[in-house]
């Protein structure tokens, strides 16, 4: 069970926000972690490990760089919720095993509610509210319960025997 | 089936697709730049723990977003490509000679053909009837050791385009209108199939307009079905062996979108999303700082004589930079020998080294506290070019010329 604090966006959050182009040469995702969502003051004041990232349509628009879900993860964010993905974030997302959660209502949760991620639904322990999650594709699911898609392969001998399995 | 279905059918094992099936498909080439090259070879070594990529003349490097080295990290990273391209003896890997998505049009792409790449704009090499999109690092460390992927198959969305195109009105200027309509999760998860007599009165260097920005909407392929133009474009470029595709009779679309580009305006996307699209009267008299012409978007020699048309034997305002940057070196010597390099400097422009340029915010062009860029890009993100107190404007190469005149933004149509 994941629970934290919300920090929340808009819709149509883009990856030269979550980070920023000049940044993405540096060696590694430690070394670029410290600029996720730099000119953000509500994840700069307010984010600790363990907080869950809320945005509304379309999060994580943008640039193929993998680098943005991977410094959200490094910097230990439980979970992203919002009302939609932008697909390439998304798969990126699931490949390194980071915790999405689409939720047709997240447009109504605020900065700093608290929130607890069930099975099958969402708690807001601030609000009392309970929102509804659309279920992973059975396929997305497995990759993400093995921790990412490099884990996930490790002894199948192709992707069409997970596909089908 | 449609002809998307056909084309990941052709690659997969499967003979029949239908949407949302997901499918293990083969690749027909799998490109990487050096905005995520350096992650997929951490990925590929540590991580898989692989030692060969599957194919060296299928696994394309392309080094375009901070070249030549825009700080002492890009240079090391460069030098990460270059040995890994080595070490791998991969044949192709091109090195400060234009963006990657013009490089794959120019020297690679066939209609048919399944392609990924580690870059958003992927979807670009519809235009020539190949179906290509953009994935992470992981992705592309995977296909490096494999030579494949899983994709779900997508829905298709028609976008049927009819009218005469007036003048100073360019493919650019629909695309924004387009992805102004649909907005920017209009086509998430679908394939966008541009068809009708103004797109097959299209070159294909304005086709690849209209591809490249189909991601601004969301979308994960482009594709425009090969044509006459398309085959004299692959004989002129070496490649005139491919297959073509077509849609069987029951072929299904989700919808389709129609538009008449007769009565079409030239469009600005204004800051901060690319959806934030009007027609150009609403912004007429906004102060630029900056203009850009180049980009994968827009950096091909049609657009550069687009906008040397306007600004031949003209100066660009005071104080005010235009930055011109050919999306590759065959476009660069094709301009230097016509003349067209000639005039922009005449103008009072700069040229910057083929590739991504002030597009991506990765080497030269950056904007400062307060700026405003107006440039033929496709993306207009805060930060993505410099300041975060920045703004950007997206528009077409007649649109830039036209303001880089006067210093702000100014209706082509109204330049004599």
């Amino acid at each position: 069970m994941i629970q934290g604090k919300v920090i929340k966006f808009g819709k149509n959050v883009d990856t030269d926000q979550i980070i920023g182009a000049h940044h993405l040469t540096l060696p590694t995702i430690p070394a670029m972690a410290g600029y996720a969502f730099e000119n953000h003051d509500n994840f700069i004041n307010n984010f600790d490990r363990g907080d869950i990232i809320v945005g509304k349509e379309n999060f994580g628009c943008g640039s193929s760089r993998e680098q943005a879900p991977a410094v959200l993860k490094h910097r230990g964010v439980a979970a992203v919720v919002a009302t939609g993905f932008a697909r390439i974030f998304y798969r990126n997302a699931i490949n390194m095993g980071l915790r999405l959660i689409v939720c047709p209502d997240a447009g109504e949760i605020k900065e700093l509610d608290i929130l607890r991620i069930e099975k099958d639904h969402l708690v807001n322990l601030t609000t009392k509210q309970q929102y509804r999650i659309d279920p992973l594709p059975p396929f997305i699911s497995q990759i993400l319960d093995h921790g990412g898609i490099v884990a996930y392969l490790q002894g199948k001998r192709s992707f069409s025997e997970s596909i089908c399995s | 089936m449609n002809v998307i279905e056909k084309i990941l059918a052709a690659h997969s094992t499967t003979t029949l697709v239908k949407p949302g099936q997901i499918i293990e498909v083969e690749l027909d080439y799998v490109m990487a730049n050096d905005a995520t090259t350096c992650l997929a070879i951490d990925i590929f070594k540590e991580q898989l723990q692989a030692e060969r990529v599957f194919d060296s003349e299928r696994v394309i490097l392309v080094m375009d977003h901070y070249t030549p080295s825009s700080s002492i990290d890009a240079a090391d990273s460069h030098n990460k490509m270059r040995a890994f391209a080595k070490e791998q003896g991969l044949r192709f890997v091109y090195d400060g000679i234009g963006v990657c998505h013009q490089l794959m049009m120019e020297y690679h792409v066939r209609p048919g053909q399944l392609i990924i790449g580690a870059d958003s704009h992927t979807c670009t090499y519809g235009a020539l009837g190949a179906l290509a999109t953009g994935m992470g690092s992981t992705d592309i460390a995977v296909a490096w050791q494999e030579g494949r992927s899983w994709m779900k198959v997508p829905e298709a969305v028609r976008i049927a385009v009819t009218g005469e195109w007036p003048a100073h009105v360019q493919a650019k200027d629909l695309i924004l209108k387009i992805i102004g309509d649909l907005t920017a999760e209009g086509a998430a998860y679908k394939a966008l199939c541009f068809t009708g007599p103004a797109i097959r009165a299209l070159s294909i260097s304005e086709r690849m307009t209209v591809t490249n920005m189909a991601i601004e909407a969301g979308a994960k392929f482009a594709y425009i079905q090969p044509d006459a133009g398309t085959d004299i474009y692959l004989n002129q470029a070496g490649r005139p062996e491919y297959t073509v595709f077509d849609d069987d009779e029951d072929a299904e679309y989700q919808r389709t979108c129609e538009y008449d580009v007769s009565t079409l305006a030239p469009q600005i996307a204004y800051p901060h999303s690319v959806d934030n699209v009007g027609d150009i009267s609403s912004f007429a008299g906004v102060p630029i700082n900056e203009f850009f012409l180049g980009a994968c978007t827009n950096g091909r020699y049609e657009d550069l004589e687009a906008a040397a048309a306007i600004l031949k034997g003209r100066k660009i305002a005071d104080n005010v930079r235009l930055l011109v940057t050919p999306a590759s070196r065959d476009i660069y010597l094709q301009a230097m020998a016509s003349g067209l390099i000639t005039t922009f400097i005449d103008s009072g422009a700069m040229i910057g080294t083929p590739g991504c340029s002030a597009c991506f915010g990765g080497s030269g062009g950056i904007l400062g506290k307060g700026e405003k860029l107006l440039t033929t890009a496709n993306r207009n993100f805060r930060a993505r070019v410099g300041s975060p107190d920045s703004e950007i404007y997206l528009a077409s190469p007649a649109v830039v010329a036209a303001s880089a005149l006067t210093g702000t933004i100014t209706d082509p149509r109204r330049t004599r």
